[in-house]
C-alpha cells in the first residue's frame, strides 16, 4: 500500500503505470481520479485544501487496510494533494489492483466515499476574489453509509 | 495539551493551535469551557452538529474522555477527494 500527501502535482498515467507494473499475477487495476472543477459559470479562480498533517497519512492508512480486509485486493494506492490548485488540476487519485475486477472497482469506490468525508480535508474556494468553504455533502455521507 | 483548529473554525477562533492545562476530562467539558470563555468560542461551539472531533488524531464523539489526550482537534465536517 502506498498513501501519498503531497503538494506536488503528479502525472496519473506515470503512477499508473508503475502500480500496475509492480503486480505480476493481477487481472484488474482500477484507478479514479479527481480534477478541481469549476462552477458551471467559469468563475472558480482557485481551490486551496487544507489538511491534519499528523492525521491524514495514518487515517487513509486505515482505511486501506480495512479495504484489504473486506475485499480480495493485491495493492492500494492514493495520492491526495493540498495546497492552491487551479480549474482542471489533478486533486488525488485512488488506484486499486485485484485479481478479479468486482474486488478493485467496489473497493475504489469505498476508498473514494471514505476520502469525501472522513479523511481530514477541507476545501476552501475562491470565486471572483472572495474565499468561500466547501460545504459537506449528505449525499457523501449517504454514500458512505452503504458500506457500514 | 494541545488544541488544534482546521478550515473555518480556525479563522473563527483566530489561532490554529493553543495550549489547554484545564481540568475537562470529556471533549463535551472542553467545549463548556471554552465556550464560556469568549463569544468567539461561544460561536464557533455553538452547533456541535456542524463540527468533528479528533482526540490523539481518531474520530471520536463529544463525549469521549480526553484524560490522556496529547491533542484534540477540531474542524468543520470533511471535504476530500
Amino acid at each position: 500500500m502506498k498513501i501519498l500527501v503531497q503538494s506536488a502535482p503528479f502525472d496519473v498515467g506515470d503512477e499508473t503505470n508503475a502500480f500496475t507494473n509492480t503486480h505480476s499475477n493481477v487481472g484488474a487495476v482500477v484507478t479514479f481520479t479527481g480534477i478541481v472543477r469549476d462552477d458551471d459559470c467559469g468563475s472558480l479562480d482557485a481551490m486551496e485544501i487544507e489538511h491534519y498533517p499528523a492525521m491524514t497519512q495514518k487515517a487513509i492508512m486505515q482505511h486501506a487496510q480495512s479495504a484489504q480486509n473486506r475485499w480480495n485486493l493485491a495493492d492500494v494506492l492514493v495520492i491526495h494533494r493540498y495546497g492552491k490548485l487551479v480549474p482542471g488540476d489533478v486533486i488525488m487519485m485512488v488506484a486499486t489492483a485485484a485479481r478479479h475486477r468486482a474486488d478493485a472497482f467496489q473497493a475504489a469506490e469505498f476508498l473514494m466515499d471514505y476520502l469525501k468525508s472522513r479523511a481530514p480535508f477541507w476545501k476552501k474556494e475562491w470565486v471572483k476574489g472572495s474565499p468561500r468553504w466547501v460545504e459537506a455533502k449528505q449525499l457523501d455521507e449517504d454514500a458512505l453509509a452503504r458500506w457500514e | 495539551m494541545q488544541l488544534i483548529y482546521f478550515a473555518w473554525v480556525r479563522e473563527r477562533i483566530g489561532a490554529g493551535s493553543e495550549p489547554y492545562d484545564g481540568p475537562a476530562q470529556t471533549v463535551a467539558e472542553l467545549v463548556t469551557e471554552l465556550r464560556a470563555r469568549e463569544p468567539r468560542y461561544d460561536l464557533v461551539f455553538s452547533d456541535l452538529t456542524s463540527l468533528r472531533v479528533a482526540v490523539d488524531q481518531e474520530l471520536v464523539d463529544f463525549d469521549a474522555s480526553i484524560s490522556q489526550a496529547k491533542e484534540v482537534a477540531f474542524f468543520p465536517p470533511m471535504t476530500g477527494g
